[in-house]
């Protein structure tokens, strides 16, 4: 908001701004503070609610400010065994299927990239065909049930481990990489595997980076091949839990109507959320522009 | 193994008298195979497993369709019993229902793209004029913020904030209204899924639009300038033909993605008051495969709407190329 003043050095536009241009310029940062509003609001008002009394919260007394301050729908879903449960199943599956996604990804992209190599089009074809027709829900079902994989953590992990997008933007980083390192490595006697792993890894942590953010926030947000593969609550993840909280049928319902706070649903569900969110929230700050440099090296052409 | 990169298998013997003078193609294309091969089978065997893994669990499922004309019964052939023909295909055309879906996920696709695709370049030309770097810097952090959240985390909000004592019904009290059961009434089910939608990606949306943006060269506008040309006509003749690229690469994309409107999200939020306007093709197929265990039926509607998103994209890919050069492959 000290912007209005502090911009009034200009640089690259031309030395004067006409009286339409500076009117312009105080809306716009009008309507972008709107956006920053609007888009915090939501995750406040949560963070309100997970922190206050059930009766405010019902009255529609609860914006952005906690209405008599109450941590018992903490406790409660803390001491809710199949909460963790849930939530110890997102981190493994996240680690499994991050760790699986990134080495089908790498060697799959680390062959795209090279482009004298006979049928690489053909390779590229059968990835980026994928992204405009699938088999769809029924059959991927059928099949996944069919190979044995139901109510096992591997119909979660195996069936996304590619993701074409991701492969696009691994492509096209190697790509980038200058090749007379690996010819050279070639030539002292390095064979593919090493001058993959030796040279070339070496030189795309920032990337492998992007990667394993991308995929672990896919897997840590995925909530419904595990809601449709898995019919066991102790093996769902956390998401599901949330899924069933919400859709009003699940074990801190019960777990509130047991310990007599049946009270609590409205809050519980503010809760949740937080909990879910938080390890986000956590790491986004740290993470964020490793996201953005990615994208803007997908867009640079697959 | 690598059979599979190999092209059509090997050329029948040839018969006694055309093998004396070969034909003088396919023999150096056969030895130039051979010869990649040997050259480059490592790198060939880093593809193996991820071929394996496309052509099971992305082209198996794509043959795996041939169910929709097959009587499947659960437990038995993944390709279903016999062969019934367009029955399912027939079934849907005459089923109510599936129009009624249609047009709803018609309706729903179109809100979407009406406003999921321009808004980013909004955003996107609203942020590139900002000269403190980092108030922009914050309000981009802030609005990639929604991105990364679980669609369950999204939708669980939504109804938090239109709960009766929620958000939404504390601003209708405010101007004096009476509570709304937002998400009981059909009337409001686009206005939440849309602006939800929004919420959720319009920050992201803007990343390839900035960058797209710092690639237009500085000099068009000094000579826009010169020109005379005001702030707008600058936008209007530089600045949005020097995005053009990126604008038709999102809008076919977005395009591609027209029929599969938000199915996780509807599946979270909608209920049996809201189907006049939330049920759409790809929840209708969720509940004839997994409530009415109909899997054949429901693969059907899934072909149909698969092959349609696959028309949509290769036909805005080629009025793309057609008119402005710009296509995905």
């Amino acid at each position: 908001m000290t912007l209005g003043t502090k911009s009034e050095a200009p640089k690259t536009r031309g030395p004067v701004d006409s009286r339409g241009y500076r009117i312009f310029r105080v809306v716009n940062t009008i309507v972008l503070i709107g956006v920053v509003i609007v888009t915090l609001f939501p995750f406040l008002n949560i963070v309100a609610r997970s922190l206050s009394e059930e009766a405010y919260i019902i009255a529609g007394k609860v914006t952005i400010v906690p209405r008599g301050f109450d941590l018992t729908a903490y406790k409660l879903l803390m001491s809710d065994a199949m909460f963790w449960t849930n939530y110890r199943n997102t981190v493994v599956y996240t680690v499994v299927a991050t760790l699986i996604s990134i080495v089908l990804t790498t060697c799959y992209a680390y062959v795209l990239s090279k482009p004298q190599l006979k049928g690489r089009g053909f390779l590229v074809g059968v990835a980026l065909f994928t992204m405009f027709f699938s088999g769809g829900l029924i059959p991927n079902y059928v099949l996944v049930t069919s190979l044995g994989m139901k109510n096992t953590i591997w119909a979660v992990v195996i069936p996304n481990a590619i993701s074409v997008f991701n492969l696009l933007v691994m492509k096209a980083f190697f790509e980038s990489l200058p090749t007379e390192l690996e010819e050279a490595a070639a030539v002292d006697g390095l064979n593919t595997y090493g001058i993959l792993l030796r040279i070339v890894l070496p030189l795309s942590k920032a990337i492998i980076a992007t990667m394993v953010l991308f995929y672990a926030v896919s897997f840590w947000n995925s909530w419904f091949t595990a809601f449709l593969y898995m019919d066991q609550q102790d093996l769902l993840p956390v998401t599901v839990y949330l899924r069933n909280l919400i859709a009003g049928a699940t074990s801190a319902e019960s777990a509130a109507a047991d310990a007599d706070k049946v009270q609590a649903a409205a809050t519980l569900q503010a809760v949740t959320i937080v909990l879910t969110t938080l390890p986000i929230l956590a790491v986004y700050p740290f993470v964020q522009r490793y996201f953005v440099s990615g994208v803007m090296l997908g867009a640079v052409k697959g | 193994m690598t059979s599979t990169l190999r092209p059509p298998p090997p050329a029948p013997p040839r018969a006694p008298a055309e093998a004396a003078r070969p034909a003088p193609r396919s023999p150096r294309r056969r030895r130039s195979w051979r010869q990649a091969l040997r050259r480059d089978w490592q790198l060939y065997s880093l593809a193996i497993v991820p071929l394996l893994f496309f052509l099971i669990f992305r082209y198996l499922p794509m043959i795996g369709n041939i169910i929709a004309f097959r009587r499947f019964k659960p437990g038995g052939s993944i390709f279903g019993e016999y062969w019934v023909g367009l029955r399912y295909f027939r079934m849907f055309f005459n089923d109510p229902t599936f129009w009624e879906v249609f047009t709803n996920t018609l309706v729903l696709g179109t809100l979407t793209l009406l406003f999921c695709f321009p808004l980013p370049i909004v955003l996107a030309l609203l942020l590139n004029e900002v000269r403190a770097r980092r108030f922009k810097r914050f309000v981009q952090s802030v609005s990639y913020l929604p991105h990364f959240l679980s669609i369950v985390i999204v939708a669980a909000m939504v109804m938090q904030l239109t709960s009766i004592g929620g958000a939404a019904n504390q601003l209708v009290q405010l101007f004096g209204g009476d509570p709304v059961a937002f998400l009981q009434q059909p009337g409001w089910f686009r206005t939440i899924y849309v602006s939800s939608e929004v919420w959720q990606t319009v920050g992201w949306g803007t990343i390839l639009y900035l960058a797209a943006l710092t690639t237009i060269d500085q000099d068009l506008y000094e000579a826009a300038r010169i020109d005379g040309a005001s702030r707008l006509r600058q936008t209007w003749h530089v600045t949005l033909p020097g995005i053009r690229p990126t604008m038709m690469t999102l809008l076919i994309l977005n395009i591609g993605s027209f029929m599969a409107v938000g199915f996780e999200k509807i599946l979270l939020l909608y209920n049996p008051l809201t189907y006049p306007t939330a049920d759409v093709i790809s929840t209708y197929l969720f509940r004839m495969g997994f409530q009415s265990s109909n899997f054949s039926y429901a693969a059907a509607i899934g072909l149909f709407e698969a092959v349609i998103g696959l028309i949509l994209v290769l036909t805005a890919n080629l009025i793309s190329r057609r008119t402005v050069g710009t296509s995905l492959w």
